[in-house]
Parts: C-alpha cells; structure tokens; sequence
C-alpha cells in the first residue's frame, strides 16, 4: 500500500481537503475519489482536452497534473460554471447552437472557450479556431462548437475572467 | 500510473540533495507534459517525480539590460506573455508560442523541452539561433553550458548524476538584431517538428551588411545542430538570394536526416533549405525593423 499524500485545495471556490496517492492525476483524483466527473478522460496523454480545467487561472489537461501538485492551488472546473441565476452564457450557447453530441468534449471546450474570451473578449473565427487546437470533438466536425463560442462572446463579456 | 513517490524541495539544495541519492531512479518533475506520459504509459521506470515548482528561482523570469534569465520550470505562457520577451526575443516567443496547444504551454517549460532532449523539441533550435546557455546546479555547485553542447543523443543530455537544469539564460539583442523560429508540421498545429529551424541575424548600423548569425536545426540529427558554416556564410553578405541560397545549402548539407513516419530523409533535406530560407527573411524583416 502506498502512503497517502494529504491535500489541501480550493475547487470552485470551496476549501477542500484529500487525500492521494503520488501516482493519481488530478484527473483522476476528482473523478474517482471527488466524484466530479464533469471533466473527462479522453486520451490521457495531453491530446483531446476532455480533462481541461483552470488551475490557478491557467487552462491546464488535468490529466497531465499529478494530484499533489495541487496543493495549495486553485481549481475551476466545469460544475463550478452555472450560477443559481441559471446556466454561464457558454453553456447556454452551446445548447442553442446544438454544439454537442455525445457530450464528451463539452466541457472541455467549454473551459477552454472560457479561458479565451477571459484573454480576448472578441475573438475571429480564426481565433477560437487556434485557441481550441487542444480540443478535439470526435462528433460535432467542429463549425457549431465554434459558432456557439462566437454568439457567446458578446453575452460573456465582463463574465468571463 | 505505476506506485511512485511525490516530493516538492523548496530549495535548490534540497532538490540536488534528492536527485544526488535516488540517481536515475528519480527524475524531475516540471510542466509534466513529458515526463507523465512517458511514465503512465511505461516507457521511463522511476520511483519518485521531484517537483521543482516550488523552488522560486525554478519558474521566475527575468530581463534586464543584460539579457533575459528564466528558470528552468518557467511555463511557455508566461514567456510569450510577458511584454519585455515579446518585445525583445520573437524569436524565443516564436518557439514558446507553438508547443502543443494553449492547455500544454500553461505547463510545458522549456527546461522540460531541453531536458527531454529530442531532437525534435522545438525550443531547442530557437535557443541555439539564440545563443542560450544552459544553467546547471548540481553538487558540487553551478556550471554553465552552450545550448548547443546540452543533448548528446536522442533522449540523453549533459546532465549527471544529482544535476537539474536551473535556468537558461540569453543575452540582451544587439542593436540590429532579429531572430525567429519555424517548423513544418502536416497539420497547422499540435505535431511534432518534421523540421524546425531557428535563426539569428545582426545588421550592420547601416541595417544593411550581416555581421553575425546563428543557425540552429532540430529534427535532421540525433541532437539539434548548430550549423556554423551556414550562418557565417552570411556574414559579411547583404543577404541577397546568392547569399541565402548558399547559406540555405550548407545548412543542407549538415543535416544528417532519419526517415520516419512523419518524413523520409530526402524530404527533410530539401525541408531544412526552405525552412532556412523562410525563417532567415523574418529573422532579417525584425532585425530591419528593430
Ligand atoms: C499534446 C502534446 C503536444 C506537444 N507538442 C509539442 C510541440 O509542439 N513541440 C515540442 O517541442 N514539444 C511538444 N510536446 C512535448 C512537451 O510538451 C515539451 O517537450 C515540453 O517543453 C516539456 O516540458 P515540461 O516542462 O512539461 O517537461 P517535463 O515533462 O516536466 O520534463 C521533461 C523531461 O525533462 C526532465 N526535466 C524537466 N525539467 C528539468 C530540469 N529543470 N532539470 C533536469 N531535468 C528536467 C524531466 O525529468 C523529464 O525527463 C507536446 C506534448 C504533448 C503532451
Ligand atoms: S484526457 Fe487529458 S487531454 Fe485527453
Ligand atoms: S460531442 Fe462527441 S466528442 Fe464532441
């Protein structure tokens, strides 16, 4: 048995304490011991971005974290997205714009679009295009990913950072 | 992922002492994007990953009049990020801003790409165009390295025993100087290198004569090249197309390419005389314009 590491982290706003193995990923960490399973594994080498979250205001592949690097870091994943006033304007163009189908991407992209507009509130269609080169949709072919994170960049404006 | 030991020193001295005692069976631990899926997916045996992150000096970037200073563990993004390096080395942006994806250059540090020591990292060229010297604290203290001297094969580097690479560091530009970086990759972005190559040039006050240059090339040999012939061909030359094309065809003729999967040895070759040629003119459009 291997010793467990104790943790101290704050996801999405809320101090919380755990306790891992050295050879757990974040990734692994919040899905299997956390049950927040929001983030996906899709790859597990640092290729698709199913995983992505911000850490410390970076958007990182939680795969490619090792679980106790995080201590004393924040975490934002994608449960911490919708307010009790309803869903983030990403989330909520996502749906308009049907850009999902199997759902494993989403929150990836999500994250990731976040990040974006968090940089460069008015992104081009090539900007959105470079910035989610990290991100792959096995499904959609990409255009109303793209589309939904453009309609979304006026309504995200100030809410994005 | 196999059972591994986790330790983060929060000094150099501790992180040495570490690295001293466990020897190969220790590695460090910086933006991980190599070195966790090289141990998840068994191809690097090790029992304990020294984080050095939580070392100061190990992710703090610095530029002064003398040059630019950045540790080892220091994120791509906070390279191309910061105002003074995009200004002053586009160069070094230019390779920082083109590993993986966004997701990727919030963890991958250059450290990591020297230490990797492929001769496909894409920082390694652009460092060497640029004169980097590598800097190495180990036990029995610091030692400095050219850039060039660092990877010995592919894989392996200069490191011993209980030695980390603590920081890389770069001259200031001289007045008239431009350098840049590029690669061919099948797609436009996410791959690794078929070919990179990374130049610098120096103009004359005039900006008119070269008075030095840099060539480095990563992917066409066991290590990334420096590849003096070429780049002092072109000094002395107001650049015109006899001098590139001479200087493009000596780079040419030192590139000892493999055939792989992303490219047979005769199309690197003629890859490394258009990548010269292309990455040489941005290199002396910066150096006109600085
Ligand atoms: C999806 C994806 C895309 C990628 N795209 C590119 C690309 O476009 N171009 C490219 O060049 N690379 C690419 N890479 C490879 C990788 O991201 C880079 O090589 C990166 O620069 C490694 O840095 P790191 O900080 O993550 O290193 P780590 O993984 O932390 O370390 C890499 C190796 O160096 C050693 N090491 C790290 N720092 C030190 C130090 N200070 N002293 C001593 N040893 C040290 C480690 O022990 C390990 O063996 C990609 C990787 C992934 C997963
Ligand atoms: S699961 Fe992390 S990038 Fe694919
Ligand atoms: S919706 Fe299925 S992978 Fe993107």
């Amino acid at each position: 048995m291997s010793k467990k590491l104790h943790v101290q982290t704050t996801i999405n706003g809320k101090e919380t304490e755990l306790l891992c193995e050295a050879r757990q990923s974040l990734l692994e960490v919040l899905r299997d011991d956390l049950r927040l399973t929001g983030a996906k594994e899709g790859c597990n080498n640092g290729n698709c971005g199913a995983c992505n979250l911000m850490l410390d205001g970076r958007l990182v592949n939680s795969c490619l974290v090792m679980a106790p690097e995080i201590d004393g870091r924040k975490i934002e994943t994608i449960e911490g997205m919708a307010s009790a006033q309803g869903l983030h304007p990403l989330q909520q163009k996502f749906l308009e714009h049907a850009a999902l189908q199997c759902g494993i991407c989403t929150p990836g992209f999500i994250l990731a679009a976040k990040a974006m507009l968090a940089k460069n509130p008015t992104p081009s269609e090539g900007d959105v295009r470079h910035w989610h080169a990290g991100n792959l949709c096995r499904c959609t072919g990409y255009d109303k990913i793209i589309r939904a994170v453009l309609d979304a960049a006026p309504a995200c404006a100030g809410k994005c950072s | 992922m196999k059972d591994i030991d986790y330790a983060a020193p929060k000094t150099l001295a501790e992180a040495v002492a570490l690295l001293d005692g466990k020897g190969d069976r220790a590695r460090v631990l910086a933006g991980g994007t190599d070195l966790i899926v090289q141990v998840r997916e068994g191809r690097r045996d090790i029992d304990v990953m020294v984080d050095v992150k939580r070392i100061p000096d190990l992710t703090r970037l610095t530029v002064d009049a003398n040059g630019l200073r950045i540790g080892a563990a220091t994120p791509c993004c906070d390279i191309y990020e910061h105002p003074e390096v995009k200004k002053s080395y586009p160069g070094l942006v230019d390779a920082a801003f083109l590993i993986g994806g966004i997701q990727i250059q919030s963890r991958a540090s250059l450290g990591g790409n020297l230490c990797n020591s492929s001769p496909a990292g894409d920082a390694i060229p652009a460092l060497i165009a640029l004169g980097a010297v590598c800097v190495i604290a180990g036990p029995k203290g610091e030692r400095e390295l050219p850039v060039e001297s660092f990877c010995v094969s592919p894989g392996r580097n200069a490191l011993a025993r209980g030695e980390l690479l603590a920081a890389i560091k770069i001259s200031a530009p001289r007045t008239g100087s431009g350098a840049a970086y590029l690669r061919f990759i099948p797609r436009n972005e996410m791959d690794i290198a078929v070919v990179g190559v990374g130049v610098s040039v120096v103009l004359d006050a005039a900006k008119s004569k070269v008075v030095a240059a840099r060539i480095g090339l990563g992917a066409v040999a066991p290590t990334p090249l420096l590849v003096k012939d070429a780049a002092d061909a072109l000094v002395g030359t107001t650049a015109d197309d006899a001098a590139v094309e001479n200087a493009a065809s000596l780079a040419q003729a030192a590139a000892k390419p493999i055939s792989d999967m992303r490219g047979d040895a005769d199309y690197r070759k003629h890859l490394v005389a258009v990548l010269v040629k292309r990455t040489l003119a941005i290199a002396l459009e910066r150096a006109r314009k600085s």
